[in-house]
């Protein structure tokens, strides 16, 4: 029988990732991400995992990468002034192509900010916050539920892909509680990132599959030896100066996400088949959304619903097909905009952007979202 | 919406207000398998006068988490009782503790003013368990309007309570519960 708990999003976030087969945390306690490290230094040594606290919020990513190559599932988390400090490591994780779950519980910036209110200011930090280019794979849970599900997620495409995956929470969502049905964990879909088959004589750590153009893992201490550099290197994980091997490793780290797109993106909509306009949300402000939409559905208003679960990469296919239909974007963003960008990018001018705007430590009320969908009405 | 019940608990630090919100969740969804979130008011404006924590249940989901009229309110100091009576659904129930609230300002909820700091006090010795005396008068109100068996808050006060305490909790919550059947 699948368990119920009454959890805050953080706890819940932490035993989804322990689920998930997370069994090394490096961190950095900062409010409002500490229940998850708190939970960590708890529930890890209770199935054999690793967890440190390190000296600062670098150190907590370094080890968090190390704990990777030593062949555990690994996460750390933050907010956002750690996540401004991790974003060199984190360019390294993806150079050198390892897995890695980083959670962001976002919180009011810029600096130190507002350590305990709700904000969304870090969403394009998330895309284009470590330099280089590069394929990013974000989830924005909306429900203490889906806390569990995404970090289960996360770790899965984390070791599929071979690359950082982030969770960006909030700080509403992260300190609330709210049911949770656990599921049995035979019942989960797990993966584990692929070794290699060859011997350890023939092993090039970044030479990929020809079926997926993957390149498998081996641990520290399995007997493979492999160099690791955040410099572009080729397929013995060498620097490299070579053109041909410079475009075939930057071409192969987009292609994570370009390749299979479709299989990674995922949202939510409600009320969208005959909607005249859409609520494009995310995280906690999704949830006033969705209630101000079903508000002004009993006042009979055409206005339908769209929640973006990857916010990269970002579901703009979906939102531009539903935008030929839908005249009226309505975008609210706990943040001068954002994710209203890509909304625009993804929807070709065909309809009409309105934003709204809340940056004052608060999440929206529904009053004020219904406000705006009777005033565009 | 209609379906959907907002409990806020309010008062200054150290009254337990975010624990009882929490127990009433945790009553709700473990026990009696209905929806609920719980939520509470962090940093500077929980220091001080005025805390509060918030519950809402529902046998149906829950989309914004938070309580914008609440149609329960449970206020145990002066300060909050200033700020926070006024948002009241029309029609709701406001129970305020008489030792710390002495002026109640004008609404169209019904209010009862009851000695639930006294009774911790004076009839379980220790002022510490004021928010499960809360509980108790909380309990009694969801039962009248059928959201909830007091069983079930009780339940989940006994699960979260530290070992050796249980009696003196279960105590309180009881003459809480007494003290409220007295009004309704």
């Amino acid at each position: 029988m699948p368990r119920i708990e009454f959890w805050q999003g953080n706890v819940s976030l932490a035993y989804g990732a322990i689920a998930a087969g997370c069994r090394f945390f490096g961190g950095y306690p900062i409010t409002p991400s500490s229940e998850i490290a708190e939970v960590m230094s708890e529930e890890l040594p209770r199935v054999n995992g690793r967890f440190i606290q390190m000296e600062d919020e670098i150190a907590g990513i370094a080890a968090t990468i190390g704990g990777s190559v030593a062949g555990y599932k690994a996460m750390t988390a933050t907010s956002g002034p750690g996540f401004s400090l991790k974003q060199e490591n984190l360019g390294l994780a993806y150079m050198a192509e390892i897995p890695i779950v980083v959670v962001d519980v976002m919180r009011g910036g810029p600096s130190t900010g507002l350590p305990t209110s709700i904000a969304q200011q870090d969403v394009m930090q998330a895309r284009w916050g470590t330099h280089g280019d590069h394929a990013t794979i974000a989830y924005a849970p909306s429900s203490v539920q889906e806390c569990y599900e995404v970090a289960i997620k996360a770790f899965n495409m984390a070791e599929r892909f071979r690359q950082p995956v982030l969770i960006m929470s909030d700080e509403v969502l992260g300190h609330m509680r709210e049911k949770v049905v656990v599921p049995e964990a035979g019942d989960l879909t797990l993966i584990d990132r692929k070794k290699p088959a060859c011997s350890p004589d023939d092993f090039m750590a970044y030479k990929p599959d020809p079926e997926d153009n993957l390149p498998p893992m081996a641990s520290f201490g399995d007997g493979y030896r492999w160099h690791i550099t955040g410099l572009t290197h080729n397929e013995w994980g060498f620097p490299t100066n070579c053109a041909t091997e410079i475009a075939f490793k930057s071409a192969r780290l987009m292609d994570k996400v370009n390749v299979y797109r479709d299989e990674i993106v995922e949202y939510e909509t409600e009320s969208v088949e005959d909607a005249e306009m859409i609520v494009v949300a995310y995280g906690s402000v999704a949830r006033t959304a969705l209630s101000a939409v079903r508000q002004a559905r009993a006042r009979n208003i055409k206005v339908g619903y769209f929640r973006p679960v990857t916010l990269w990469p970002f579901p703009d296919r979906e939102i531009e097909k539903l935008s030929e239909k839908a005249g009226k974007l309505i975008v609210p963003e706990l943040n001068f905009g954002q994710m209203i960008h890509e909304v625009e990018r993804a929807v070709h001018g065909k309809a009409g952007i309105i934003q709204m705007s809340l940056v004052n430590g608060e999440l929206f009320q529904p009053s004020e979202i219904l406000g705006k969908i009777e005033e565009v009405a | 919406m209609s379906d959907r019940y907002e409990i806020r608990f309010a008062g200054s630090g150290g009254q337990g207000v975010i624990l009882a919100a929490v127990v009433i969740g945790e009553a709700a969804a473990i026990f009696e398998g209905l929806n609920a979130v719980q939520s509470q008011a962090y940093g500077p404006e929980a220091r001080g006068g005025k805390s509060k924590s918030e519950v809402v249940i529902s046998r149906g989901e829950i989309d914004y988490p938070k309580a914008t009229s609440p149609d329960l309110q449970i206020i145990l100091n002066q300060t909050s009782c200033d700020e926070f009576l006024p948002e009241t659904v029309q029609g709701g129930i406001v129970i305020v503790d008489d030792t710390y609230v002495s002026t109640v300002p004008e609404s169209e909820a019904e209010v009862f003013m009851l000695p639930i700091v006294k009774t911790a006090r004076e009839k379980i010795g220790r002022e510490l368990v004021t928010n499960m005396v809360a509980l108790g008068v909380t309990a009694r109100v969801l039962e009248i309007l059928d959201l909830m068996k007091p069983d079930s808050v009780k339940k989940a006060i006994l699960a979260r309570v530290p070992k050796g305490t249980e009696e003196m909790n279960e105590k309180a919550f009881h003459e809480g519960y007494e003290l409220m059947k007295e009004k309704k």
